[in-house]
């Protein structure tokens, strides 16, 4: 285990496992992320082309990174937690990335503003 | 694993160490890597999920565009900001078991309950109005959509081919490129004289999967955290034992992270 749990073990309160997150770390993050949210309401509302998608989810996966690192003690953890969850995310990626392979080899809609392929 | 703290430490946890395991940090490491173990199978769950939309928008861009108006962009952000709000109050809470504060430990839980049982209420003036327009999936959908001032005078009307059963949209050859969409020609909902985009229901089919299974996740975690509430008042966590509490705040923590993404995809669309 880390030096830190075996220092704190000395303490009285401390527990013998895990880690003891700062208040302070925790206040920090929820702040970051409620002012994150604020930036990412903003920023839907300025057009900045095919930008906004990719800034979306960038805003949302600096959200979710400190979530992950702080809420849920991923910092701190062994690192086989996090190889478990991020090995999901990547099957996930994989699995979306190759399901959007071809949707540019279809003509989204031969008549514009109609769908005939899903209509009938 | 035996270190040489191991014995005092067994000794200390007052009977919470499974005899399977020699040391209690084994058994919270264990326990742990259990819980994230699931949280990975619940990524790949959603992830099917997040996969059927990125298909969908990508093949029909303009029906999230037109459609995601309907939502309450506030109401999501304020849910958004509910939930994170619960994020903090469950990591406080683990903070208070791991140090012993059972009063704390009790109220924070409730506070989180509390904060989901919100989501939820926002959540439900959400798909109640969803539902009184007609906002549905699939065939259920009626909603009355604003229509062109204007009747369409329909330039690019199909073709009719030489077999009315038969109905090509591909022009005879004879008309040549006539019947083809022109490239470059905004799509009628784009240009304001026409109506909507068809299909609109495959939004909200996408819109009520995604919401509903991440609310049975909230539902799922307020349960827990009831379960967890009602231990902690009876004092059966403390800085020696705590690991239920932390494995359900991930799973807690999981719920927000899910909404993290929801709420740009399906609100904040342009």
């Amino acid at each position: 285990m880390a030096e830190t749990t075996h220092a704190e073990a000395r303490a009285s309160d401390h527990p013998t496992v895990g880690h003891v997150v700062p208040f302070r770390v925790l206040a920090t993050v929820w702040l970051a992320l409620l002012a994150l949210t604020v930036v990412t309401v903003e920023v839907a509302g300025v057009d900045i082309g095919n930008f906004n998608l990719g800034v979306a989810m960038a805003i949302a996966t600096v959200k979710a990174t400190l979530v992950l690192l702080y809420f849920m003690h991923m910092r701190y953890d062994r690192p086989m937690n996090a190889i478990v969850f991020v090995a999901a995310l990547l099957f996930v990626a994989l699995f979306v990335s190759i399901a959007l392979l071809d949707t540019r080899a279809y003509k989204p809609d031969l008549i514009p503003g109609y769908a005939p392929g899903i209509t009938r | 694993m035996t270190n040489s703290k191991g014995e005092s430490v067994a000794e200390a946890h007052g009977g919470h160490l499974a005899h399977h395991f020699d040391t209690a940090e084994q058994q919270f490491e264990s326990g742990k890597l259990g819980m994230w173990i699931f949280l990975a199978t619940e990524i790949l769950l959603f992830g099917g999920l997040f996969c059927a939309y990125a298909v969908y928008r990508s093949s029909h861009p303009e029906i999230f565009l037109y459609a995601h108006r309907y939502l309450d962009k506030t109401l999501g952000a304020i849910n958004t900001a509910v939930l994170i709000c619960s994020s903090f109050t469950m990591a406080w809470a683990v903070r208070c078991a791991q140090l012993g504060r059972r009063k704390a430990l009790v109220r924070l839980l409730a506070a989180t309950i509390a904060l989901a049982g919100c989501f939820l209420g926002i959540k439900y003036v959400e798909y109640e109005h969803k539902w009184k327009e007609g906002l549905l999936w699939g065939k259920r959908f009626h909603a009355k959509l604003e229509q062109p001032a204007a009747p369409v005078v329909a330039s690019p009307v199909p073709t009719p081919s030489v077999n009315p059963e038969e109905r090509s949209l591909i022009a005879p050859a004879a008309e040549g490129p006539k019947g083809l969409a022109k490239p470059g020609q905004r799509p009628l909902w784009e240009t304001g004289t026409g109506g909507p985009p068809k299909n609109l229901q495959t939004f909200f089919a996408v819109y009520f999967t995604m919401t509903g299974l991440h609310g049975i996740h909230v539902i799922a975690g307020m349960v827990l955290l009831t379960l967890m509430l009602l231990r902690a008042r009876r004092g059966e966590f403390g800085p020696a034992y705590f690991t239920p509490v932390d494995l359900a705040g991930l799973y807690w923590h999981l719920v927000d992270l899910v909404w993290i993404y929801l709420f740009p995809l399906l609100y904040l669309i342009r």
